[in-house]
């Protein structure tokens, strides 16, 4: 029992000490922004790794998080709620929260294992000494292209799902759950709020955020060889999708309990 | 260790100047460092004059690449004192170190090549970074810089097509590249033939004479060293041990400088 609260705290302080040192790292990024001009080059080649890189997977996630969200919806309303407000539940559900979350979890792991396994190899084979050596910020170079391509590109991922995830749950409904295409438009149309996808976008932009500090941090603090670049690639994942999960839940309170209670 | 008792060992040469803040070159003043346990430099002192080649010998995992990071700062040491132009390195701001290591040339002793870009843009990166030279001067720049290192040819290539002898020189090559004045070479000949190397060797005093860079050259290759050196010194057990010209090195006494010349498992050194 000892063993495992010593062994817990010593979870906690390094998640501390992580989320500390990350900080300093974030500030560090922050300052390089009036650069950000100049490394639009490099920025645009992260942004298509980002983006045209997780198409695939993109799509597949979407049109199968909307399709079992219909699915489960119509089995939930069967008796109980009339099938008009099928569109109105999945439109919101994805629109609020599974379309941001799903994609920061699924595209944002894609992304953080690039970055940490990427930086991570440089820093273990010196490449990042040569990059200081030769008088050239790894933040300013490395770090920046990414954390812009990520924070902007997540959000724009995200909408991108959310059409496909109600397009998928419109076809799942349509073709095979006896709802009609009148029926499930009208649902969506009518209790459609603008700040259900604001509040959206705006948690994937922190998640974006999330995710891209997790990948440089971890890829930046590699040590040793191989293993190193293995053990901080999953830690980069792991810490990515539990920050993102416990940061939806405090952005869900700001956002839909605060900024937009009507 | 109980092996030095059958060899008599001269006292370490003397490293050190009245004033640091004045000396034209490189002063590291008790430099020590340690990973963990594990000491590795222990109040090394040594200077490096302007303009010379200084050679510096010593066994695999003394610390020479340590050395050499100490005093660019790619480490910091745990004590000591480094001075490069009379100016303090250990304490300097960030902004005045990176403008130091614009004057720096640094071969990596694993070359440490930017695997997602060409050779050229790895050549040409500092260039690009730190000039307004146009995208067609830099890359005739760092073709000019390939050809020296006798890589014309391969600028287009990525590093994981070059050769190991091959990366080491596009490594020379991108250390040269904006026309340095110290450069600092960890093993540039470790791992190329004999012809190659002694090219490479050759071109390392012409960067010294036409150019007068300052140079720290690590190499374990006694040819090559006799070739370039201006002065050999000897890192042995955390210290310079030994510092003296060609000559003094081939005709001195000192027991490790003798075994570690000559390849003789028996001596101070030890054999592993
Ligand atoms: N980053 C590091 N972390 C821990 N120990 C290190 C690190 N870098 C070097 N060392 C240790 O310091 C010692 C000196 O290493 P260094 O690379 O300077 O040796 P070297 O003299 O250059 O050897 P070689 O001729 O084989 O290149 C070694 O014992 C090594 O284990
Ligand atoms: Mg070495």
């Amino acid at each position: 029992m000892r063993a495992i609260i010593g062994k817990l705290g010593r979870l906690v302080l390094h998640g501390l000490q992580s989320t500390g040192r990350g900080a300093l790292l974030l500030r560090s990024i922050v300052f390089q922004l009036p650069h950000a001009w100049s490394m639009r080059r490099e920025t645009s080649e992260q942004m298509q790794i980002v983006s045209v890189g997780s198409l695939p997977l993109v799509v597949t996630t979407s049109v199968f998080v909307g399709a079992v969200t219909a699915v489960q919806a119509v089995y939930q309303m069967q008796a109980y709620v009339p099938m008009k407000f099928l569109g109105t539940v999945i439109s919101k559900s994805v629109f609020i929260e599974l379309g941001p979350v799903l994609i920061a979890l699924v595209v944002g792991s894609r992304l953080c294992a690039n970055y940490a396994a990427e930086l991570g190899t440089m820093k273990v084979t010196e490449q990042l000494d040569a990059m200081n050596i030769m008088a050239i910020d790894p933040v300013r170079y490395l770090a920046l292209p990414r954390f812009l391509a990520a924070v902007l590109m997540i959000p724009v991922i995200t909408v991108l799902a959310n059409t496909i995830a109600v397009v998928g749950g419109y076809v799942a409904s349509v073709l095979t759950l006896d709802v009609t295409s009148s029926t499930f438009i009208e649902g969506l149309k009518m209790f459609y709020k603008h700040s259900d996808l604001m509040g959206g976008l705006i948690k994937s932009f922190f998640f974006g955020g999330i995710i891209a500090m997790s990948g440089i941090y971890y890829g930046f603090n590699t040590e040793g060889g191989a293993e190193g670049v293995g053990k901080a690639t999953m830690t980069a994942v792991v810490g990515s999708c539990l920050s993102v999960l416990v940061a939806d839940y405090f952005l869900a309170i700001i956002l839909f309990q605060i900024v937009f209670r009507s | 260790m109980a092996t030095n008792e059958k060899w008599v060992i001269p006292p370490p040469p003397v490293q050190r100047v009245e004033n640091p803040a004045e000396f034209q070159g490189i002063v590291l003043e008790g430099v020590s460092k340690a990973f963990g346990p594990k000491v590795v430099l222990k109040q090394a002192d040594l200077l490096i004059a302007k303009g010379e080649t200084i050679v510096i010998i010593g066994r695999s995992g003394q610390g020479k690449s340590v050395l050499l990071k100490n005093i660019v700062r790619l480490m910091e040491p745990d004590e000591g004192l480094i001075w490069i132009e009379g100016e303090e390195v250990t304490s300097m701001r960030r902004g005045d170190l990176m403008e130091l290591r614009k004057s720096f040339g640094f071969l990596f002793q694993g070359a440490a090549l930017f695997d997602s870009m060409t050779i050229c843009k790895n050549v040409g990166l500092m260039l690009e970074e730190h000039t307004d030279m146009t995208p067609a001067q830099i890359r005739a720049r760092a073709c000019e810089c390939l050809a020296l290192v006798g890589l014309e040819g391969s600028d287009d290539k990525l590093p994981s097509e070059l050769s190991g002898g091959m990366k080491k020189r596009a490594g020379l090559a991108r250390a040269i590249v904006m026309k340095p004045r110290y450069i600092l070479y960890d093993e540039p000949t470790t791992g190329l033939d004999p012809i190659t190397s002694d090219a490479i060797t050759d071109l390392i005093l012409k960067l010294q004479r036409e150019l007068g860079v300052t140079s720290i050259v690590v190499t374990h290759d006694m040819p090559s060293a006799y070739k370039v050196a201006d002065r050999i010194a000897m890192l042995s057990r955390g210290k310079i041990v030994f510092s003296g010209s060609v000559a003094e090195v081939r005709s001195t006494t000192h027991p490790m400088v003798r075994q570690f010349i000559e390849g003789s498992a028996t001596g101070p050194l030890g054999a592993f």
